[in-house]
């Protein structure tokens, strides 16, 4: 039987620029993603990860800097000499072929003699498990099974990179979990380079090896999914990733300890190196701070006292919006039943483990 | 929806009226028609002997052909018109594409029989063209000798039908489409041939079926340019020479009839689960560029040959109904109003006629259009889709094959009062013309309510609202616009229809514009109060949709939020 086999190669990116008429949508992005990596462009609608994405496949306006794929300077080739493999939002599963034509279309397109064709056809439609559906039209198929008919389409070409625009944002909850599965599966299977654009966090989370986080037009950060959440560069990417308590003010150096004072005057010690003195913003997460009876201690905590604002019950969860001073902070109690509960306008003490207090600078 | 209250008895007898009215006006005559085709003229027998006739006489055979051939043709020379005109507005981004679009009405307003005449003077064996280019360059084109003349006039008539199929199909593809085969390596031709035309394709052939069975069917344009050896005119002229009884009329009828039904089959066939509409949120219609200088003056040049094409016959008109004498020269000899005097003098009946019958008939389409949408998509009557599929198939019935079959059918029921047959009085030709637009009418109604949110009605229900009084003050009022569209579109053809007009009209009193310009044309000397009485009916048709436009706009902007925010609930 044929096998699809994916040669794995880098993408790099050298200050890419790209604009539609007269509005910036990428200024000056650099990256460089490694071979047979999974890698998430992750941001909000119109953070350009998209044109980001179609620019590598050749979509869109020509761009400013330079777009290389193992190497090759690709920026000023056409789409259809580029050999990257794009499934797109929509499938764009073309409704006059067969599930059969759609997926042998690239390899016709390749001068693929006939013969190799149908194997390597049926060994694509094996990988998504639509071996029997061959002869289907895409109308006939549900959206789990065309968007698995995409994936075969672009992968039994042996792309050099696969390209996913949003690829689960038509499918139901349930579907794309499954969905998300099979295609990490995949691409492990092929070792393919593969970046992914999506705007849900936990998809990039689960799904990736590394994330870069866009808005505006800008690289926020790159890391991996747990290093971008504990150690964000900024509030963008702090509050874009999870909850994230945000709270300005400056670091404070004096007799040998260092504290962060918020502008309403609340005082958080910290016990982080390389800590500068100066204006920032102290950032830690909901699940950091412990809610208490006001007057109980703590180790290793500072201690604030506050009342509840407001309380959502998540299930595993419940969450409080705490007033400490002029701020709200939100904090997660873990849930079993029986367990107590405040109240909307009960006074608290919220402990925070300092260890986990980020400074993010401006 | 299911509760069998005294509206859904209602409802039963409505439908049932409507049934009845379309079984005795159309099922009834066209049976008729086909009945006697296959029978014995002398013994009354069932028999192919007539067919036989026909095919052995080499007229018949000669005429056969050139109704073949002129609206194969004329498809053809219409797809040749289309094609750039649909490229441009869906490829480049081009400023012209106002232009087209009202390239796209502007041959509507006037029926093609109306514009022959003006058309053998301009581009005639010694029109203005011809007059021209044997001067400059001592040659000259024969765009009007025989069957030419039938297919140059016809293709500018109908190339909106294609222009307008063509573009939506192109329209509807999604970039994605040429996206995804470019990233899997097809480009220029390849990618156009793979992806872009074959998901055209069902558009196309809906227009380009369409075109064949109008054009197959069309009377009045041969009539207009003396071309008789066609069938629609061989049938015309076997039943007004001959006589009711002579069979080949009837053969004739039946060929016109199975071919429109096969052409109406073939765009079916072409539309049915092909629902290639592809366009994604956020997506929308195929890669557009710019136009580099030249390209864009190439475009222009394109447009504005078409635009004077497509204008001529009007031009043509204009002229000849101002023009003193027009013959063997550029343009006529002098200008006088005298033609437009003669004819509001002599003539104002015809225009009188003609606002009556149409009316008329466009009032019955779109009571019956309106029923009928909402029997079909708002109740659960057992059989409610066969009155959709009846009315619509009148559009297979060719107007002279109505016109013989209601002389056939109702030559035997004498009118009461008036005591006259019904196929002699003039109310015959308002049923005629209802029935003939009523397919027209009843695509506007259908649209119409189904913009209309069956929860806006259930809304009604929930408040109190019976069926009944739902149905008058939300349904009714909502589907206004479209109510109104119908309405145009059927006034408006009907009042310069001519293939059953003129088998029906018995006395010079009842005939309305479409005869009269039929009439004046036949002398010279009639033309140009023929072209006078033509320019009217321009005029009427033309104003009739400029109001439809302007009213369907006003209230679709009125409406829309409510209409589009209930619309998306579904």
């Amino acid at each position: 039987m044929t096998e699809i086999r994916a040669q794995a190669v880098g993408v790099a990116i050298e200050d890419l620029s790209l604009s539609f008429e007269t509005t910036e949508v990428l200024k000056g992005v650099s990256l460089t993603i490694e071979p047979g990596e999974f890698f998430t462009f992750l941001g909000p609608s119109g953070s350009g990860k998209s044109t980001l994405l179609r620019a590598i496949a050749g979509f869109g306006p020509e761009p400013g800097g330079r777009i290389l794929i193992g190497g090759e300077d690709v920026t000023h080739l056409p789409p259809w000499k580029r050999n990257v493999g794009m499934v797109f939002q929509s499938y764009a599963l073309w409704p006059h072929m067969t599930v059969r034509k759609n997926v042998s279309f690239g390899l016709e397109e390749r001068r693929i003699p006939a013969k190799d064709i149908h194997g390597r056809v049926e060994a694509a439609l094996d990988l998504v498990d639509l071996r029997d559906y061959g002869e289907r039209r895409p109308s006939q198929l549900s959206g789990g099974q065309q968007q698995r008919v995409a994936l075969a389409r672009t992968i039994v070409v042996e792309p050099r990179v696969l390209l996913l625009d949003e690829p689960l944002s038509n499918l139901d909850a349930n579907l794309r979990i499954q969905m998300r599965r099979d295609i990490l599966e995949l691409q492990r299977k092929l070792k393919l380079t593969t970046i992914f654009v999506t705007h849900d966090q936990e998809e990039a989370n689960t799904i990736s090896d590394r994330i870069a986080v866009l808005n505006d037009g800008v690289i926020q950060q790159v890391g991996s999914p747990m290093e971008l959440y504990d150690n964000p560069a900024n509030r963008f990417v702090a509050d874009f990733l999870g909850t994230a308590n945000l709270i300005d003010g400056r670091v404070e150096k004096g007799q040998g300890k260092i504290s962060f004072q918020a502008d309403d005057g609340t005082l958080i010690p910290l016990n982080g190196n390389g800590v500068e003195p100066g204006p920032g913003t102290a950032m830690f997460r909901p699940q950091d701070l412990t809610i208490r009876e006001p007057g109980a201690a703590s180790e290793g905590a500072a201690v604030f006292s506050g009342q509840v604002q407001h309380r959502e019950f998540l299930g595993s969860i419940i969450r409080y919006a705490v007033r400490v001073g002029e701020n709200v902070i939100l904090v997660d109690d873990s849930h079993q039943a029986g367990r107590p509960v405040f109240d909307v306008g009960d006074d608290v003490a919220l402990s925070l483990a300092v260890d986990q207090v980020r400074i993010l600078a401006g | 929806m299911n509760s069998f209250s005294r509206s859904h008895w209602g409802v039963g007898g409505l439908a049932l009226l409507i049934g009845l009215f379309l079984f005795v006006f159309l099922i009834v005559p066209v049976v008729k028609v086909v009945y006697v085709a296959f029978q014995d003229p002398n013994t009354g027998a069932l028999t192919l002997i007539n067919f036989v006739d026909f095919f052995n006489t080499s007229l018949f055979r000669e005429s056969f052909l050139n109704s073949l051939y002129v609206a194969g043709m004329s498809v053809v020379l219409a797809t040749i018109i289309s094609i750039p005109l649909a490229y441009f507005t869906t490829r480049f981004n081009f400023g012209g594409s106002v232009l087209i679009q009202t390239l796209g009405i502007i041959p509507l307003i006037m029926p093609p029989f109306v514009g022959a005449v003006a058309m053998l003077l301009l581009f005639g064996e010694n029109g203005s063209v011809n007059l021209l280019l044997e001067e400059w360059f001592d040659f000259k084109i024969p765009f009007m000798v025989g069957l030419n003349g039938v297919i140059l006039v016809e293709s500018i008539h109908y190339f909106p039908f294609i222009l307008i199929n063509l573009s939506a199909a192109l329209s509807n593809i999604d970039r994605s489409m040429e996206e995804s085969a470019q990233n899997l390596g097809a480009s220029g031709i390849r990618l156009f041939r793979r992806i872009v035309f074959p998901l055209a394709m069902p558009g196309y052939i809906a227009g380009a079926s369409l075109v064949f069975l109008k054009v197959f069917d069309d009377l009045g344009t041969p009539l207009l340019l003396n071309i008789n050896n066609m069938l629609a005119p061989q049938a015309y002229l076997r039943i007004s020479s001959i006589g009711i009884s002579d069979p080949m009329g009837y053969v004739i009828s039946v060929i016109l009839v199975v071919f429109s039904l096969f052409s109406l089959w073939v765009s079916l066939l072409a539309l049915k689960g092909k629902d290639y509409s592809t366009v994604q949120k956020g997506g929308g219609g195929l890669m557009k560029r710019d136009l580099r200088p030249w390209e864009k003056i190439g475009c222009y040049a394109v447009i504005i040959l078409i635009l004077m094409m497509v204008l001529s016959p009007h031009i043509g008109l204009a002229l000849l109904s101002f023009g003193t004498v027009w013959s063997y020269s550029v343009l006529p000899d002098a200008y006088t109003f005298a033609h437009y005097t003669n004819v509001f003098r002599t003539a104002t009946q015809y225009i009188s006629n003609t606002l009556l019958y149409a009316g008329l008939a466009a009032l019955i389409d779109v009571v019956l259009g309106t029923a009928i949408a909402y029997i079909v998509w708002r109740t659960g009557l057992v059989g409610r889709k066969w009155l959709d599929y009846i009315a619509t198939g009148a559009i297979a019935v060719p107007g002279v094959v109505l016109g013989i079959g209601y002389l056939r059918t109702f030559v035997e029921f004498n009118v009461p009062i008036i005591d006259k047959p019904l196929s002699s009085w003039w109310v015959i030709i308002v049923i005629a013309l209802a029935i003939r637009r009523l397919p027209y009418a009843l695509r506007a109604c259908m649209a119409a309510l189904q913009q209309v949110s069956v929860m806006l009605e259930e809304a009604a229900e929930n408040l109190g609202a019976t069926k009944t009084r739902t149905v008058r003050r939300i349904v009714v009022p909502l589907m206004s616009g479209g109510i109104l569209a119908g309405f145009i579109i059927s006034f408006a053809t009907a009042s310069v229809e001519l293939s059953a007009t003129i088998m029906l009209v018995s006395a010079e009193s009842d005939a309305p514009l479409a005869y009269g310009i039929y009439e004046f044309m036949q002398s010279a000397a009639g033309r140009g109060p023929g072209a006078a009485l033509g320019i009217v009916a321009v005029l009427i048709v033309g104003i009739a949709t400029y109001i439809s436009h302007r009213v369907i706009n006003r209230r679709e902007k009125e409406l829309a939020p409510g209409v589009a925010a209930a619309a998306e609930g579904v």
